[in-house]
């Protein structure tokens, strides 16, 4: 038989634990979920597994002459150079939203090449680029 | 001139730490227990000095002294007084000063204030905070020099971001950095207590004030960065967990935390160790929460300024604070007694209070650093938002709510309870009032009723206590009571906002439901450092025939050539409009995001209230002591 106090301190040692693990489990698990890939237009096309129904980031440049808008939604066509996809948004874009710039759409693929957006994200500096963007960039400059 | 000035008092302030070091350490194995005067003049000099540093830096913004890299890089002749003066701390070289400020003084009145306790105590904990001073001034001096000159000295200045030419960004770090730095003087009476083995009631009581004073301030600093993004980053809510504000609330859980240990700590003096870990862990992830913000390794909107060499050494000092914390907790701690603690106490609701915090605070950390991680690991880009922090806190807070309620009314050692008819009342209450909402306006969500069931628990709970016990911890249901007014509002806020979002042209009508809009006209107007253009949006609910302009404005500035918009928002005690304007890349259409957000103005109130609970507090310790 176990004294009493190495007992009481085992059950306490035990539900800590036990609720550590659950707690960091659940964390995960909901990270899991939530997280948002980033991915350039070149990266839609040559992977395989891409979900259309998974929420995703896709960033690039505004290809030029390609903004249509009308009052209810915009189109547009990210690119980075070597391939492109469009893009369909309702909503707000950020001042600094133009063609020939970098732009971050958040939302769901339709196919490879349909995306359609619920956010746009672009910073309030004009000299501003993601750094995953800049990182494509300075990939496909080689 | 100003830079030799300011660079030799830095200098200076070095010279004084090591001698308060050289000193106390000198004056530690002598038997008397008073401090020699020496140490306070010292003291008192270096937090005269480190204050006539910053003031000559910020006599460099008034006269525009262009000599300097920093006065150059962030302000401009035609910029407002104001924001000249504020745009001292709005850089990175600025705010590093008042980092430096801060741990002087509360150095300083530290040892003032606190001259009950024993000596060694007191001048461990001096030491221990000069060390943190000297490595400060060294970043300053070697890595960001705020008086850095450069020459020929330009005639004019870059201007600072307009984004931060705002009365809320000016209080805004002042606010948060006494929250953040003055966490340093736990961290360091903490260490000293180790090292002197002066520890249970006593030290709970030397370090009281300074977590509250902290807490109060961190509090308020949250609040203000969190109205500024409100209104000036055209987001339109309250929180967006984005990194940045998280490495604000990161500290913030740790030092709720342990204002709630302390108490256990001073009235059944066990829960030593986790309180002094609570301590070290605050001002660590303080530190932390700089590094994630300076260092540029964060992609926020709110990273303005970056350079890798400063997060190398930040990273540096991080880590030798960490090893010293570990090294000293786990050679230095003696064992406590064995307190045995009924299940059934306050002092276990304390505890489970302790572990919600460690549980929020770990969600919000691995949420925060986990894009970091992976992009390092897996070369995978990767952002985590707000549906994570939803899914994993709501569930959590809902039980939270309930244990806050029931928690304050535990008694000491052993509790009973006997007051189960009046739980299950209060809970009918709640019940009840949610379903009148729900049943009057609108139905939402499973767990969004279980959210305001929870809130309208804790506040029935809280209010019934002012009336019913003899001896009111007033402060404490202020606190408790506008946390649960907090969450009860936000959920309200997230459940009845509406938010319209389309594209017009100029004189255009546009009927979405039961809103019709119209933007009436544009006008240009000309300010000393910007263009505005402004629209005259007149918003038409259909329904009730109420009528109302905004007018959201596009801002160009020049120093910088900075676009910003700015939002119209029309304040009243039930809800706010709230409307956005922004030109699509020059095409004759304009982007409107209109929002009706319910009780917005009382979830500030709420926050503010928080904090005044821990002001009460506050002045109830100093009257006591």
């Amino acid at each position: 038989m176990l004294p009493k106090k190495v007992k009481k301190r085992a059950s306490l040692l035990t539900i800590l634990l036990s609720v550590s693990v659950i707690s960091v489990f659940l964390i995960l698990n909901a990270l899991n979920k939530n997280i948002l890939y980033f991915n350039s237009p070149s990266d839609i096309r040559l992977k395989s597994d891409i979900s259309t129904n998974k929420k995703i980031r896709v960033g690039g440049m505004v290809k030029k002459n390609t903004l249509k808008i009308s009052d209810q939604e915009i189109k547009f066509i990210i690119t980075d150079f070597k391939n492109e996809i469009i893009v369909s948004f309702k909503g707000t874009v950020p001042n600094l939203f133009a063609e020939g710039k970098g732009v971050v759409a958040e939302g769901k693929l339709k196919d490879k090449k349909y995306f359609i957006a619920d956010r746009i994200l672009a910073k309030h500096d004009e000299n501003y680029m993601p750094p995953e963007l800049k990182n494509i960039m300075k990939q496909n400059a080689k | 001139m100003l830079s030799n000035i300011g660079n030799l008092l830095l200098l200076l302030n070095v010279l004084l730490s090591t001698l308060i070091i050289y000193n106390s350490h000198k004056c530690l194995n002598v038997p008397n227990n008073s401090i020699p005067k020496i140490i306070y003049q010292l003291s008192l000099l270096q937090s005269t000095s480190i204050l006539i540093c910053f003031f000559s830096l910020v006599a460099a913004f008034l006269i525009s002294d262009f000599s300097l890299i920093n006065v150059y890089q962030n302000s401009h002749t035609l910029k407002p007084i104001f924001y000249k003066i504020s745009g001292t701390w709005g850089n990175h070289e600025g705010s590093l000063l008042l980092w430096a400020i801060i741990l002087t003084i509360f150095s300083f009145l530290f040892l003032v204030l606190n001259n009950k306790h024993p000596k060694n105590y007191r001048l461990y904990t001096l030491i221990i905070q000069n060390l943190l001073i000297i490595g400060f001034l060294f970043f300053i001096l070697f890595n960001s020099n705020p008086f850095s000159i450069i020459n020929p000295a330009p005639k004019e200045g870059l201007g600072l971001n307009p984004i931060l030419q705002d009365p809320a960004l000016a209080i805004h770090p002042p606010l948060l950095y006494v929250g953040f730095v003055g966490s340093s003087i736990y961290f360091s009476a903490a260490m000293a207590s180790l090292i002197t083995n002066y520890g249970n009631g006593p030290f709970a009581k030397s370090i009281k004030s300074w977590v509250l004073v902290s807490w109060v301030f961190q509090t308020l600093g949250i609040l203000v960065g969190s109205i500024w993004a409100y209104y000036e980053l055209g987001w339109g809510g309250f929180w967006f967990w984005d990194p940045v504000e998280n490495a604000s609330l990161l500290p913030w859980f740790a030092m709720t935390a342990l204002l709630h240990s302390l108490l256990v700590l001073e009235k059944r003096k066990t829960l030593y160790f986790w309180t002094i870990v609570l301590c070290l862990l605050t001002f660590t992830l303080s530190v932390t929460g700089t590094f994630l913000v300076r260092s540029g390794i964060l992609n926020s909107v709110h990273t303005f300024a970056n350079d890798p060499t400063r997060g190398i050494y930040i990273l540096i000092f991080l880590s030798i604070m960490i090893l010293a914390s570990i090294y000293f907790l786990f050679t230095k701690y003696k064992l406590e007694k064995n307190y045995y603690m009924s299940a059934n106490s306050k002092e276990t609701f304390v505890l489970i209070n302790n572990w919600f915090m460690m549980f929020y605070l770990l969600t919000v950390l691995i949420g925060t650093l986990y894009p970091i991680l992976t992009d390092v690991l897996f070369k995978s880009k990767i952002s985590v938002g707000p549906p994570f922090y939803n899914a994993v806190l709501i569930p959590f807070v809902v039980i939270f709510l309930v244990l806050m309620s029931i928690g304050p009314q535990a008694k000491w050692i052993k509790n009973k309870f006997s007051n189960f008819k009046q739980i299950f009342f209060i809970l009918l209450g709640a019940v009840v009032i949610n379903f009148v909402i729900f049943y009057f306006f609108k139905s939402y969500s499973f767990i969004s009723n279980l959210i305001i069931i929870s809130s309208l628990f804790l506040i029935i709970s809280s209010i019934l206590d002012i009336t019913k016990q003899s001896e009111i911890n007033l402060p404490r249901i202020i606190s408790h009571l506008s946390f649960g007014f907090l969450i009860f509002f936000i959920g309200l806020n997230h459940n009845f906002s509406i938010e319209k979002d389309f594209n017009l042209k100029l004189g255009e009508i546009k009927e979405i439901d039961n809103y019709s809009f119209v933007l009436k006209e544009l006008e240009l107007d000309d300010h000393d450092n910007y263009k505005a253009i402004i629209g005259k949006l007149q918003v038409r609910n259909i329904t009730t025939n109420e009528e109302r302009t905004l007018k959201p404005e596009i801002r160009i500035y020049d120093n910088p050539q900075t676009l910003t918009y700015e939002a119209s928002i029309q304040t009243n005690f039930f809800k706010d409009h709230y409307l956005t304007m922004s030109n699509i890349d020059r095409s004759e259409y304009y982007n409107i995001k209109f929002q009706e957000k319910p009780l917005m103005i009382w979830i500030w109130i709420s926050v503010l209230m928080i904090s005044f609970g821990g002001f009460l507090s506050l002045l109830r310790n100093a009257k006591n002591n």
